[in-house]
Protein backbone atom coordinates (compact mmCIF):
# COMPACT_ATOMS: atom_id res chain seq x y z
CA UNK A 1 0.00 0.00 0.00
CA UNK A 2 3.03 2.27 -0.22
CA UNK A 3 2.75 5.17 -2.59
CA UNK A 4 5.15 7.30 -4.59
CA UNK A 5 4.04 10.27 -2.57
CA UNK A 6 5.24 8.85 0.76
CA UNK A 7 8.47 7.61 -0.80
CA UNK A 8 9.43 11.27 -1.24
CA UNK A 9 10.21 11.33 2.49
CA UNK A 10 13.06 8.87 2.06
CA UNK A 11 16.32 10.06 3.63
CA UNK A 12 14.97 13.54 4.25
CA UNK A 13 15.36 13.64 8.05
CA UNK A 14 17.76 12.48 10.74
CA UNK A 15 17.72 11.72 14.45
CA UNK A 16 20.37 13.98 15.91
CA UNK A 17 19.92 13.77 19.67
CA UNK A 18 18.83 11.19 22.24
CA UNK A 19 18.38 11.37 25.98
CA UNK A 20 17.23 9.08 28.78
CA UNK A 21 16.82 9.33 32.53
CA UNK A 22 17.79 6.55 34.90
CA UNK A 23 14.99 4.04 35.38
CA UNK A 24 13.65 2.57 38.60
CA UNK A 25 10.80 0.90 40.41
CA UNK A 26 11.15 1.48 44.17
CA UNK A 27 11.38 4.11 45.55
CA UNK A 28 10.14 5.90 42.44
CA UNK A 29 11.63 8.77 40.49
CA UNK A 30 10.58 11.39 43.03
CA UNK A 31 9.82 13.69 40.10
CA UNK A 32 6.64 14.71 38.35
CA UNK A 33 6.11 13.10 34.97
CA UNK A 34 6.73 16.50 33.37
CA UNK A 35 10.00 17.00 35.25
CA UNK A 36 11.09 13.48 34.40
CA UNK A 37 10.52 14.12 30.70
CA UNK A 38 12.27 17.50 30.86
CA UNK A 39 15.37 15.74 32.24
CA UNK A 40 15.39 13.37 29.27
CA UNK A 41 14.78 16.29 26.91
CA UNK A 42 17.71 18.23 28.41
CA UNK A 43 19.92 15.19 27.88
CA UNK A 44 18.78 14.90 24.25
CA UNK A 45 19.43 18.59 23.58
CA UNK A 46 22.87 18.30 25.12
CA UNK A 47 23.57 15.19 23.05
CA UNK A 48 22.63 17.08 19.87
CA UNK A 49 24.42 20.26 20.85
CA UNK A 50 21.20 22.26 20.49
CA UNK A 51 19.71 25.08 22.55
CA UNK A 52 16.17 24.45 23.76
CA UNK A 53 14.94 27.67 22.17
CA UNK A 54 15.84 26.25 18.75
CA UNK A 55 13.18 23.55 19.13
CA UNK A 56 10.08 24.58 17.17
CA UNK A 57 8.20 21.31 17.04
CA UNK A 58 7.06 19.00 19.88
CA UNK A 59 5.15 15.71 19.60
CA UNK A 60 4.20 14.60 23.14
CA UNK A 61 3.01 11.09 24.03
CA UNK A 62 -0.76 10.68 24.47
CA UNK A 63 -1.94 11.74 27.96
CA UNK A 64 1.58 12.50 29.20
CA UNK A 65 1.86 16.24 28.76
CA UNK A 66 1.05 19.03 26.38
CA UNK A 67 3.40 20.64 23.91
CA UNK A 68 2.55 24.08 25.32
CA UNK A 69 3.74 23.09 28.79
CA UNK A 70 6.99 21.60 27.53
CA UNK A 71 7.61 24.67 25.36
CA UNK A 72 6.97 27.03 28.27
CA UNK A 73 9.40 25.17 30.54
CA UNK A 74 12.08 24.93 27.87
CA UNK A 75 11.82 28.46 26.52
CA UNK A 76 10.73 27.40 23.04
CA UNK A 77 9.41 30.81 21.99
CA UNK A 78 8.71 29.77 18.43
CA UNK A 79 6.71 26.56 18.78
CA UNK A 80 5.07 26.21 15.36
CA UNK A 81 4.42 22.49 15.05
CA UNK A 82 2.73 20.37 17.73
CA UNK A 83 0.57 17.25 17.68
CA UNK A 84 -0.17 14.12 19.66
CA UNK A 85 -0.64 10.86 17.79
CA UNK A 86 -3.28 8.73 19.48
CA UNK A 87 -1.62 5.41 18.78
CA UNK A 88 -0.64 4.43 22.32
CA UNK A 89 2.75 2.74 22.39
CA UNK A 90 2.99 3.07 18.61
CA UNK A 91 3.07 6.87 18.93
CA UNK A 92 6.83 7.47 19.44
CA UNK A 93 7.79 5.60 16.27
CA UNK A 94 4.85 7.06 14.34
CA UNK A 95 6.20 10.42 15.51
CA UNK A 96 9.42 9.68 13.65
CA UNK A 97 7.51 9.87 10.39
CA UNK A 98 5.53 12.89 11.47
CA UNK A 99 8.72 14.68 12.54
CA UNK A 100 10.31 13.78 9.20
CA UNK A 101 7.27 15.20 7.38
CA UNK A 102 7.54 18.40 9.38
CA UNK A 103 11.23 19.03 8.82
CA UNK A 104 11.15 17.89 5.18
CA UNK A 105 8.30 20.27 4.40
CA UNK A 106 9.80 23.15 6.33
CA UNK A 107 6.96 23.23 8.90
CA UNK A 108 9.57 22.84 11.64
CA UNK A 109 13.35 22.82 11.98
CA UNK A 110 13.92 20.77 15.13
CA UNK A 111 11.23 18.39 16.39
CA UNK A 112 11.33 16.98 19.89
CA UNK A 113 9.64 13.68 20.81
CA UNK A 114 9.53 12.94 24.54
CA UNK A 115 7.82 10.26 26.59
CA UNK A 116 8.12 9.36 30.21
CA UNK A 117 6.07 8.41 33.23
CA UNK A 118 6.01 7.14 36.74
CA UNK A 119 4.78 3.79 35.50
CA UNK A 120 5.69 2.17 38.81
CA UNK A 121 5.27 4.78 41.51
CA UNK A 122 2.39 6.64 39.89
CA UNK A 123 -0.93 5.31 38.66
CA UNK A 124 -0.27 1.86 37.29
CA UNK A 125 -1.47 1.00 33.82
CA UNK A 126 -4.00 -1.54 35.03
CA UNK A 127 -5.46 0.95 37.47
CA UNK A 128 -5.80 3.58 34.79
CA UNK A 129 -7.59 1.06 32.61
CA UNK A 130 -9.88 0.11 35.48
CA UNK A 131 -10.88 3.64 36.34
CA UNK A 132 -10.67 5.77 33.21
CA UNK A 133 -12.33 4.23 30.19
CA UNK A 134 -11.86 7.36 28.12
CA UNK A 135 -8.08 6.97 28.13
CA UNK A 136 -8.02 3.30 27.19
CA UNK A 137 -7.87 1.88 23.68
CA UNK A 138 -11.22 1.66 21.98
CA UNK A 139 -12.69 3.98 24.63
CA UNK A 140 -16.45 3.31 24.59
CA UNK A 141 -16.07 -0.03 22.83
CA UNK A 142 -13.91 -1.32 25.67
CA UNK A 143 -16.08 0.34 28.28
CA UNK A 144 -19.37 -1.03 27.00
CA UNK A 145 -18.40 -4.36 25.44
CA UNK A 146 -15.12 -5.62 27.01
CA UNK A 147 -14.81 -4.38 30.57
CA UNK A 148 -18.16 -5.76 31.80
CA UNK A 149 -16.83 -9.23 30.96
CA UNK A 150 -13.68 -8.80 33.01
CA UNK A 151 -11.23 -7.78 30.32
CA UNK A 152 -10.00 -4.34 31.35
CA UNK A 153 -6.28 -4.23 30.60
CA UNK A 154 -3.86 -4.81 27.72
CA UNK A 155 -2.51 -8.29 28.56
CA UNK A 156 -6.08 -9.59 28.72
CA UNK A 157 -7.02 -8.19 25.31
CA UNK A 158 -3.78 -9.23 23.65
CA UNK A 159 -4.02 -12.73 25.17
CA UNK A 160 -6.99 -13.29 22.85
CA UNK A 161 -4.69 -12.62 19.87
CA UNK A 162 -1.93 -14.85 21.22
CA UNK A 163 -4.27 -17.74 21.98
CA UNK A 164 -5.74 -17.71 18.48
CA UNK A 165 -2.27 -17.59 16.93
CA UNK A 166 -1.21 -20.57 19.05
CA UNK A 167 -4.31 -22.44 17.86
CA UNK A 168 -3.84 -21.67 14.17
CA UNK A 169 -0.08 -21.95 13.87
CA UNK A 170 0.98 -24.15 16.74
CA UNK A 171 2.94 -21.39 18.46
CA UNK A 172 4.08 -22.80 21.81
CA UNK A 173 4.52 -21.35 25.28
CA UNK A 174 8.26 -22.09 25.14
CA UNK A 175 8.41 -19.82 22.09
CA UNK A 176 6.80 -17.01 24.04
CA UNK A 177 9.38 -17.81 26.71
CA UNK A 178 12.20 -17.54 24.18
CA UNK A 179 11.24 -13.90 23.65
CA UNK A 180 11.33 -13.17 27.39
CA UNK A 181 14.69 -14.95 27.71
CA UNK A 182 16.26 -13.05 24.81
CA UNK A 183 15.27 -9.68 26.30
CA UNK A 184 16.58 -10.76 29.69
CA UNK A 185 19.90 -11.91 28.23
CA UNK A 186 20.36 -8.57 26.49
CA UNK A 187 19.57 -6.75 29.72
CA UNK A 188 22.56 -8.49 31.32
CA UNK A 189 24.75 -6.48 28.93
CA UNK A 190 23.02 -3.17 29.69
CA UNK A 191 24.05 -1.63 33.02
CA UNK A 192 21.09 0.74 32.67
CA UNK A 193 18.55 -2.10 32.50
CA UNK A 194 16.38 -2.77 35.50
CA UNK A 195 16.92 -6.52 35.12
CA UNK A 196 20.71 -6.31 34.72
CA UNK A 197 22.16 -8.80 37.19
CA UNK A 198 18.92 -10.80 37.32
CA UNK A 199 19.23 -13.56 34.73
CA UNK A 200 16.29 -15.83 33.88
CA UNK A 201 15.98 -19.44 32.75
CA UNK A 202 13.21 -21.20 30.84
CA UNK A 203 12.41 -22.93 34.13
CA UNK A 204 11.95 -19.54 35.78
CA UNK A 205 9.72 -18.47 32.92
CA UNK A 206 7.50 -21.55 33.00
CA UNK A 207 7.24 -21.37 36.80
CA UNK A 208 6.10 -17.75 36.84
CA UNK A 209 2.44 -17.34 37.79
CA UNK A 210 -0.24 -17.23 35.13
CA UNK A 211 -1.84 -13.79 34.71
CA UNK A 212 -4.20 -14.43 31.80
CA UNK A 213 -3.50 -17.46 29.66
CA UNK A 214 -1.28 -17.74 27.73
CA UNK A 215 0.41 -14.82 29.49
CA UNK A 216 2.43 -15.47 32.61
CA UNK A 217 4.01 -12.79 34.75
CA UNK A 218 7.26 -13.07 32.78
CA UNK A 219 5.46 -12.51 29.48
CA UNK A 220 4.58 -9.02 30.68
CA UNK A 221 6.59 -5.83 30.38
CA UNK A 222 8.00 -4.03 33.39
CA UNK A 223 6.27 -1.12 35.06
CA UNK A 224 8.93 1.50 35.72
CA UNK A 225 9.59 5.19 36.27
CA UNK A 226 11.69 6.84 33.59
CA UNK A 227 11.73 9.02 30.49
CA UNK A 228 13.43 9.28 27.12
CA UNK A 229 13.44 11.74 24.24
CA UNK A 230 14.80 12.18 20.75
CA UNK A 231 15.25 15.08 18.33
CA UNK A 232 14.73 15.07 14.55
CA UNK A 233 15.94 17.61 12.03
CA UNK A 234 16.52 17.79 8.28
CA UNK A 235 19.44 15.98 6.70
CA UNK A 236 21.04 19.32 5.82
CA UNK A 237 20.82 20.73 9.36
CA UNK A 238 21.99 17.42 10.81
CA UNK A 239 25.41 17.88 9.21
CA UNK A 240 26.10 20.91 11.40
CA UNK A 241 25.34 19.18 14.71
CA UNK A 242 27.47 17.38 17.26
CA UNK A 243 26.60 13.74 16.62
CA UNK A 244 26.92 11.46 13.67
CA UNK A 245 23.34 11.53 12.37
CA UNK A 246 21.04 8.56 12.02
CA UNK A 247 18.96 8.84 8.85
CA UNK A 248 15.28 7.94 8.61
CA UNK A 249 15.28 5.88 5.40
CA UNK A 250 11.64 4.94 5.60
CA UNK A 251 8.80 5.23 8.09
CA UNK A 252 5.12 4.43 8.21
CA UNK A 253 2.30 3.78 10.60
CA UNK A 254 -1.01 2.02 10.27
CA UNK A 255 -4.04 0.66 12.02
CA UNK A 256 -5.86 -2.65 12.02
CA UNK A 257 -9.48 -2.70 10.85
CA UNK A 258 -11.56 -1.97 12.75
CA UNK A 259 -9.00 -0.27 14.98
CA UNK A 260 -11.34 0.18 17.96
CA UNK A 261 -12.49 -3.46 18.18
CA UNK A 262 -10.19 -6.45 18.45
CA UNK A 263 -13.00 -8.96 18.18
CA UNK A 264 -14.55 -8.41 14.74
CA UNK A 265 -11.58 -8.35 12.39
CA UNK A 266 -12.01 -10.34 9.20
CA UNK A 267 -8.27 -10.97 9.22
CA UNK A 268 -7.78 -11.49 12.93
CA UNK A 269 -3.98 -11.24 12.74
CA UNK A 270 -3.76 -8.07 10.68
CA UNK A 271 -2.32 -5.20 12.70
CA UNK A 272 -1.23 -1.70 11.82
CA UNK A 273 2.22 -3.04 11.05
CA UNK A 274 0.83 -5.37 8.36
CA UNK A 275 0.31 -2.40 6.05
CA UNK A 276 2.89 -0.03 7.52
CA UNK A 277 5.90 -2.33 7.14
CA UNK A 278 5.76 -2.83 3.36
CA UNK A 279 5.20 0.91 2.95
CA UNK A 280 8.23 1.76 5.10
CA UNK A 281 10.52 -0.82 3.47
CA UNK A 282 9.47 0.37 -0.01
CA UNK A 283 10.25 3.94 1.01
CA UNK A 284 13.64 2.89 2.37
CA UNK A 285 14.43 0.79 -0.68
CA UNK A 286 15.56 -2.15 1.44
CA UNK A 287 14.04 -5.41 2.64
CA UNK A 288 13.67 -6.91 6.13
CA UNK A 289 16.68 -9.12 5.36
CA UNK A 290 18.85 -5.97 5.18
CA UNK A 291 18.26 -5.12 8.85
CA UNK A 292 21.19 -5.66 11.20
CA UNK A 293 18.88 -5.52 14.24
CA UNK A 294 15.31 -4.66 15.20
CA UNK A 295 14.00 -2.90 18.29
CA UNK A 296 10.46 -4.27 18.53
CA UNK A 297 7.86 -2.91 20.93
CA UNK A 298 7.63 -5.73 23.46
CA UNK A 299 4.71 -4.97 25.73
CA UNK A 300 4.14 -8.73 25.91
CA UNK A 301 6.07 -11.62 24.44
CA UNK A 302 3.61 -12.66 21.76
CA UNK A 303 3.47 -9.13 20.34
CA UNK A 304 7.15 -9.52 19.43
CA UNK A 305 6.40 -12.73 17.50
CA UNK A 306 3.41 -11.12 15.82
CA UNK A 307 5.34 -8.02 14.79
CA UNK A 308 8.27 -10.08 13.47
CA UNK A 309 5.74 -11.80 11.21
CA UNK A 310 3.74 -8.77 10.18
CA UNK A 311 6.88 -6.70 9.53
CA UNK A 312 7.95 -9.38 7.07
CA UNK A 313 10.99 -10.83 8.85
CA UNK A 314 9.30 -14.18 8.33
CA UNK A 315 5.94 -15.44 7.10
CA UNK A 316 2.86 -15.38 9.27
CA UNK A 317 2.87 -18.44 11.50
CA UNK A 318 6.66 -18.84 11.43
CA UNK A 319 7.42 -16.29 14.16
CA UNK A 320 7.53 -18.89 16.91
CA UNK A 321 10.30 -20.83 15.19
CA UNK A 322 12.04 -17.56 14.29
CA UNK A 323 12.54 -16.54 17.93
CA UNK A 324 13.74 -19.95 19.13
CA UNK A 325 17.33 -21.14 19.48
CA UNK A 326 18.77 -17.68 19.91
CA UNK A 327 17.25 -16.37 16.67
CA UNK A 328 16.55 -12.94 18.16
CA UNK A 329 19.54 -12.81 20.51
CA UNK A 330 22.80 -10.98 19.85
CA UNK A 331 24.68 -13.17 17.39
CA UNK A 332 21.41 -14.60 16.03
CA UNK A 333 19.81 -13.91 12.68
CA UNK A 334 18.03 -10.77 13.94
CA UNK A 335 19.07 -9.34 17.30
CA UNK A 336 15.91 -7.87 18.86
CA UNK A 337 15.78 -5.32 21.68
CA UNK A 338 19.46 -5.18 22.39
CA UNK A 339 18.80 -2.97 25.44
CA UNK A 340 16.47 -5.47 27.06
CA UNK A 341 13.25 -3.89 25.87
CA UNK A 342 10.11 -3.17 27.86
CA UNK A 343 10.38 -6.70 29.22
CA UNK A 344 13.78 -6.35 30.88
CA UNK A 345 15.21 -2.84 30.49
CA UNK A 346 12.35 -0.49 31.39
CA UNK A 347 9.01 0.72 30.08
CA UNK A 348 10.02 3.92 28.30
CA UNK A 349 6.85 3.85 26.19
CA UNK A 350 8.69 3.00 22.97
CA UNK A 351 11.04 5.98 22.90
CA UNK A 352 13.65 3.72 24.49
CA UNK A 353 13.49 1.53 21.39
CA UNK A 354 14.33 4.56 19.24
CA UNK A 355 17.18 5.72 21.46
CA UNK A 356 18.67 2.21 21.51
CA UNK A 357 18.45 1.98 17.72
CA UNK A 358 20.32 5.29 17.47
CA UNK A 359 22.95 4.11 19.96
CA UNK A 360 23.50 0.95 17.91
CA UNK A 361 23.82 2.89 14.67
CA UNK A 362 26.31 5.28 16.25
CA UNK A 363 28.24 2.19 17.39
CA UNK A 364 27.96 3.35 20.99
CA UNK A 365 26.18 0.32 22.47
CA UNK A 366 29.17 -1.04 24.35
CA UNK A 367 29.08 -4.74 25.21
CA UNK A 368 25.79 -5.22 23.40
CA UNK A 369 26.89 -3.55 20.16
CA UNK A 370 25.76 -5.31 16.98
CA UNK A 371 28.95 -5.50 14.98
CA UNK A 372 29.12 -3.12 12.00
CA UNK A 373 25.44 -2.21 12.36
CA UNK A 374 24.44 -0.08 9.36
CA UNK A 375 20.66 -0.50 9.10
CA UNK A 376 18.22 -0.96 11.95
CA UNK A 377 14.47 -1.30 12.30
CA UNK A 378 12.35 0.05 15.14
CA UNK A 379 8.65 -0.67 15.65
CA UNK A 380 5.84 0.56 17.84
CA UNK A 381 2.68 -1.25 18.97
CA UNK A 382 -0.21 0.43 20.68
CA UNK A 383 -3.83 0.30 21.68
CA UNK A 384 -5.63 -2.56 19.89
CA UNK A 385 -2.81 -3.26 17.43
CA UNK A 386 -1.91 0.14 15.99
CA UNK A 387 1.51 -0.15 14.41
CA UNK A 388 4.46 1.98 13.40
CA UNK A 389 7.86 1.25 11.93
CA UNK A 390 10.97 3.10 10.87
CA UNK A 391 14.02 1.92 8.98
CA UNK A 392 17.12 3.79 10.11
CA UNK A 393 20.63 4.05 8.68
CA UNK A 394 23.97 4.94 10.21
CA UNK A 395 25.20 8.34 8.99
CA UNK A 396 23.56 10.66 6.49
CA UNK B 1 -4.52 -5.14 45.62
CA UNK B 2 -6.22 -3.58 48.60
CA UNK B 3 -8.91 -5.77 50.13
CA UNK B 4 -11.19 -2.77 50.44
CA UNK B 5 -11.29 -2.75 46.66
CA UNK B 6 -12.83 -6.21 46.59
CA UNK B 7 -16.27 -4.65 46.95
CA UNK B 8 -15.83 -2.42 43.94
CA UNK B 9 -18.76 -2.72 41.54
CA UNK B 10 -18.09 -4.41 38.23
CA UNK B 11 -17.77 -2.07 35.30
CA UNK B 12 -21.12 -1.64 33.57
CA UNK B 13 -21.87 -0.53 30.06
CA UNK B 14 -23.12 3.02 29.96
CA UNK B 15 -26.79 2.64 29.14
CA UNK B 16 -27.25 5.15 26.40
CA UNK B 17 -27.64 5.09 22.64
CA UNK B 18 -27.01 1.85 20.78
CA UNK B 19 -25.38 0.19 23.80
CA UNK B 20 -28.62 0.66 25.75
CA UNK B 21 -30.64 -0.85 22.92
CA UNK B 22 -28.28 -3.83 22.72
CA UNK B 23 -28.32 -4.54 26.46
CA UNK B 24 -32.06 -3.84 26.78
CA UNK B 25 -32.53 -6.73 24.36
CA UNK B 26 -30.41 -8.94 26.60
CA UNK B 27 -32.63 -7.92 29.51
CA UNK B 28 -35.56 -9.42 27.60
CA UNK B 29 -33.60 -12.61 26.92
CA UNK B 30 -32.81 -11.72 23.33
CA UNK B 31 -29.35 -11.52 21.81
CA UNK B 32 -29.76 -9.11 18.90
CA UNK B 33 -27.35 -7.68 16.41
CA UNK B 34 -27.77 -4.88 13.94
CA UNK B 35 -28.60 -6.04 10.40
CA UNK B 36 -28.35 -3.74 7.40
CA UNK B 37 -31.74 -3.46 5.74
CA UNK B 38 -30.14 -2.99 2.32
CA UNK B 39 -27.40 -5.63 2.07
CA UNK B 40 -28.37 -7.80 5.04
CA UNK B 41 -24.94 -7.74 6.67
CA UNK B 42 -24.93 -8.32 10.43
CA UNK B 43 -22.65 -6.18 12.57
CA UNK B 44 -21.31 -5.93 16.10
CA UNK B 45 -20.09 -3.58 17.77
CA UNK B 46 -23.24 -1.49 17.14
CA UNK B 47 -22.51 1.38 14.77
CA UNK B 48 -24.39 4.07 12.93
CA UNK B 49 -24.13 2.74 9.39
CA UNK B 50 -23.18 -0.34 7.40
CA UNK B 51 -19.45 -0.40 6.64
CA UNK B 52 -20.15 -2.85 3.78
CA UNK B 53 -22.60 -0.77 1.76
CA UNK B 54 -22.83 2.64 3.45
CA UNK B 55 -26.52 2.29 4.28
CA UNK B 56 -27.79 4.12 7.38
CA UNK B 57 -30.91 1.96 7.68
CA UNK B 58 -30.75 -1.09 9.90
CA UNK B 59 -32.83 -3.23 12.20
CA UNK B 60 -32.20 -5.28 15.31
CA UNK B 61 -32.27 -8.93 14.29
CA UNK B 62 -32.40 -11.72 16.81
CA UNK B 63 -29.44 -14.09 16.84
CA UNK B 64 -29.83 -17.84 17.13
CA UNK B 65 -27.49 -17.51 20.09
CA UNK B 66 -25.49 -20.46 18.77
CA UNK B 67 -21.81 -20.12 18.13
CA UNK B 68 -18.34 -21.45 18.73
CA UNK B 69 -15.37 -20.23 20.74
CA UNK B 70 -13.03 -18.30 18.42
CA UNK B 71 -10.41 -17.40 21.01
CA UNK B 72 -10.26 -17.04 24.77
CA UNK B 73 -8.21 -16.22 27.81
CA UNK B 74 -8.48 -17.51 31.34
CA UNK B 75 -7.87 -14.72 33.79
CA UNK B 76 -5.95 -16.10 36.75
CA UNK B 77 -5.07 -12.78 38.34
CA UNK B 78 -7.66 -10.03 38.16
CA UNK B 79 -6.45 -6.69 36.88
CA UNK B 80 -9.64 -4.93 37.94
CA UNK B 81 -10.57 -4.96 41.64
CA UNK B 82 -14.17 -5.97 40.99
CA UNK B 83 -13.02 -9.31 39.56
CA UNK B 84 -10.63 -10.18 42.43
CA UNK B 85 -12.94 -12.84 43.83
CA UNK B 86 -14.03 -14.16 40.45
CA UNK B 87 -10.75 -15.75 39.33
CA UNK B 88 -10.16 -17.91 37.50
CA UNK B 89 -12.70 -16.85 34.90
CA UNK B 90 -12.90 -17.36 31.17
CA UNK B 91 -13.44 -14.58 28.68
CA UNK B 92 -13.95 -15.66 25.11
CA UNK B 93 -14.58 -14.35 21.66
CA UNK B 94 -17.63 -16.24 20.42
CA UNK B 95 -18.33 -16.44 16.70
CA UNK B 96 -22.08 -16.67 16.14
CA UNK B 97 -23.92 -18.36 13.32
CA UNK B 98 -24.78 -14.95 11.90
CA UNK B 99 -21.06 -14.33 11.32
CA UNK B 100 -20.47 -11.68 13.95
CA UNK B 101 -18.22 -12.16 16.95
CA UNK B 102 -18.82 -11.00 20.52
CA UNK B 103 -16.62 -10.84 23.58
CA UNK B 104 -18.28 -12.56 26.51
CA UNK B 105 -17.76 -15.06 29.31
CA UNK B 106 -18.04 -18.82 29.09
CA UNK B 107 -19.64 -19.91 32.35
CA UNK B 108 -20.02 -23.32 33.94
CA UNK B 109 -17.04 -24.70 32.05
CA UNK B 110 -13.86 -25.56 33.93
CA UNK B 111 -11.22 -23.23 32.40
CA UNK B 112 -8.94 -26.13 31.53
CA UNK B 113 -11.68 -27.66 29.38
CA UNK B 114 -12.18 -24.53 27.27
CA UNK B 115 -11.19 -25.05 23.65
CA UNK B 116 -11.23 -22.99 20.50
CA UNK B 117 -14.03 -24.38 18.35
CA UNK B 118 -16.13 -25.44 21.35
CA UNK B 119 -19.88 -25.08 20.56
CA UNK B 120 -21.65 -22.68 22.92
CA UNK B 121 -25.12 -21.23 23.38
CA UNK B 122 -26.08 -17.83 24.75
CA UNK B 123 -27.58 -17.36 28.19
CA UNK B 124 -28.21 -14.22 30.19
CA UNK B 125 -27.01 -13.07 33.60
CA UNK B 126 -28.50 -10.13 35.42
CA UNK B 127 -25.79 -8.12 37.13
CA UNK B 128 -25.91 -6.60 40.60
CA UNK B 129 -26.64 -3.32 38.83
CA UNK B 130 -29.52 -3.41 36.40
CA UNK B 131 -27.76 -4.55 33.28
CA UNK B 132 -28.19 -8.06 31.91
CA UNK B 133 -25.12 -9.43 30.16
CA UNK B 134 -25.06 -12.14 27.51
CA UNK B 135 -22.89 -15.09 28.58
CA UNK B 136 -22.30 -18.47 26.96
CA UNK B 137 -22.59 -22.07 28.07
CA UNK B 138 -21.17 -25.21 26.50
CA UNK B 139 -23.67 -27.06 24.33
Amino acid sequence: MGSARSIALKDSACIVGIGETAVCRKPGSGLSETALQLKAIAAALDDAGLEAREVDGILPFPNLGRAEAFAASLGCENLRFAATLNLGGAAPVAALRMAAMAVASGCASYVLVPAGWNGYSGARTREIAATDSESIPGAKVARDYYQPFGLSAPPQWYALMAQRHMHEYGTREEQLGAVALAMRRHAQLNPGALMCGKPMTMGDYLASPMICAPYRLLDCCLETDGAAAYIVTSRERARDLRQKPVTIMGAASGQPYPADDIVNRKDFHRTGLTTAAPEAFAMAGVTPADADFAQIYDCFTFEVIQQIEEAGFCRRGEGGAFVENGGIELGGRLPVNTHGGLLSQAHLLGVGHVTEAVRQLRHEAGERQVEDAEIGVVTGWGDFGDGSIAILRRGD
Amino acid sequence: MDNALANVVRPQPVMEGLAKEFYDGCGRGELRFQRCTRCGTFRHIPRELCAECGCFDWEWARSSGLGTVFSYTVVARALHPAFMNATPYAAAIVELEEGVRILSNVVDCPPEELRIGMPVRVDFEKQAGQVTLPVFRRR
